[in-house]
């Protein structure tokens, strides 16, 4: 191929870009404007409802209009410990302005009371839901501990952090970010 | 997909690992393109490494930046090996400004430099298809073709693969010399411009494309406005007998 073809071809890959920049538009009927319920960054949250260590129950749908961390947990995954102090300690200075933590433990691969003695060693004090079956860790597809989901205001996964432990600066600024939104 | 590997208490992120692979190997490729134009293979790595460590580091700067409160009070998270808290843009302005300011330095000729560099950067988006073949990430739209791949809870378009297609046929391209140029830059040129091309029409079929006004999509205009200029460079470069000119 000459220069001067090539020139050619590129002018004509030009001509049909523009036609094709046109043609494929994202629709506002179209999938991506309205995002299925899937484990990934900018897809909307799978719900779930399960039972809390102290009583009571928790259904993530519930909670749209705040901005959520979910995160799965066991007692004996050495980075989960580590990373606990500084969600919670994030919870506590930004829970008044609209952040809510669920520590999600996957008690199928843990136990109650191994889980209720680590949250009072630390002194965990946003909820802690207990997934028996592992049902939601399977629904997440949560195939290494930790694993985070920072949901926005919609309900839509944002950021998903797979691994850790997570430095208290990361989760702040995370969660900075989807308050913001909100402002 | 396939984005982690658990080797024992670690846990290896593979896209990352793609990425790493196509930076190594793209620098191979520089380097033997650097010898083959006549060019010091020494500052070509320099060139190089100067403007990856530049750009890693002004991408977590960057995205400090932007939360200055949250690492004041905790400086040591800057060196965070999270790969969650870079913001890829600075990485990418102040990486290119770092690596021009070095050829300026040095006194590299731009043009010919940047012809060395494509064949590595023609690699590496190779790899950056791979890396997204296996993180699930830069999916497709939903379809019913029959080639259509299951992701995300849908049948969608392998746009991944195609992707990986595309940059292997202008890695080839350009690998190869098969689009003859005559003056120097006209290689870089090419790779940029069959790139936009690639990424203009593939982008097309995305499910997860950021966009401007009325559902166009972004990369889509980036993408022509790059072609636009690189056909006036190529046109330019080649038709003007000048001397090629230095960084300076």
């Amino acid at each position: 191929m000459s220069t001067p073809r090539f020139v050619m071809w590129m002018t004509w890959a030009l001509v049909l870009g523009m036609i094709w920049t046109v043609v494929s538009r994202v629709q506002p009927e179209s999938a991506q404007a309205s995002p299925g319920s899937v484990a990934k960054e900018g897809f909307t949250a799978p719900d779930f409802k399960l039972g809390l260590l102290d009583g009571g129950t928790v259904t993530l749908s519930e909670l749209k209009g705040k901005v959520v961390l979910v995160n799965f947990w066991t007692s004996w995954c050495p980075p989960c410990r580590k990373e606990m102090p500084a969600i919670e300690s994030v919870y506590r200075s930004y829970k008044d302005l609209g952040l809510v933590v669920i520590g999600l433990n996957l008690t199928a691969q843990d136990s109650k009371q191994a889980a209720a003695s680590f949250v009072q060693e630390i002194g965990v004090t946003f909820p802690i839901a207990l997934d028996l079956d592992n049902s939601v860790g399977n629904l997440y597809r949560v195939t290494a501990l930790p694993t985070s989901f920072f949901i926005d205001r919609k309900g839509v996964i944002r950021s998903v952090i797979v691994g850790g432990p997570m430095s208290e600066a990361l989760v702040q600024s995370k969660v900075e970010e989807l308050l913001r939104e909100g402002e | 997909m396939y984005p982690y590997l658990r080797l024992g208490p670690f846990l290896l992120q593979m896209p990352l690992l793609a990425l790493f692979i196509g930076v190594w190997i793209g620098l191979t490729f520089i380097e033997k393109e650097s010898v083959h134009q006549g060019l010091n293979k020494e500052k070509i790595n320099n060139l190089v490494s100067y403007g990856l460590i530049g750009g890693i580091v002004f991408a977590r700067l960057g995205y400090a930046a932007q939360y200055v409160s949250v690492y004041i009070s905790n400086p040591f998270s800057l060196l965070s090996l999270n790969t969650n808290t870079f913001l890829p843009s600075a990485g990418l302005v102040f990486g290119t400004l770092i690596a021009i300011g070095y050829g300026y330095r040095q006194k590299l000729p731009f043009r010919k430099t940047l012809d060395v560099l494509a064949p590595g950067l023609a690699f590496f988006m190779i790899m950056l298809g791979v890396a997204h073949l296996l993180s699930g990430n830069a999916y497709g739209s939903t379809t019913n073709v029959p080639w259509s791949i299951y992701l995300w809870s849908e049948y969608r378009q392998p746009t991944q693969i195609y992707e990986i297609f595309l940059a292997l046929v202008i890695f080839t391209l350009v690998l190869t010399h098969m689009i003859p140029t005559i003056k120097p830059g006209s290689q870089f040129i090419q790779f940029f411009a069959l790139s936009a091309t690639a990424r203009l029409f593939i982008e097309g079929f995305r499910g997860d494309s950021a966009t401007l006004f009325d559902g166009y999509r972004t990369a889509q205009v980036i993408s022509l406005f790059i072609l636009i200029v690189c056909i006036y460079l190529f046109r330019n470069w080649e038709e003007r007998s000048e001397h090629e000119p230095s960084f300076q």
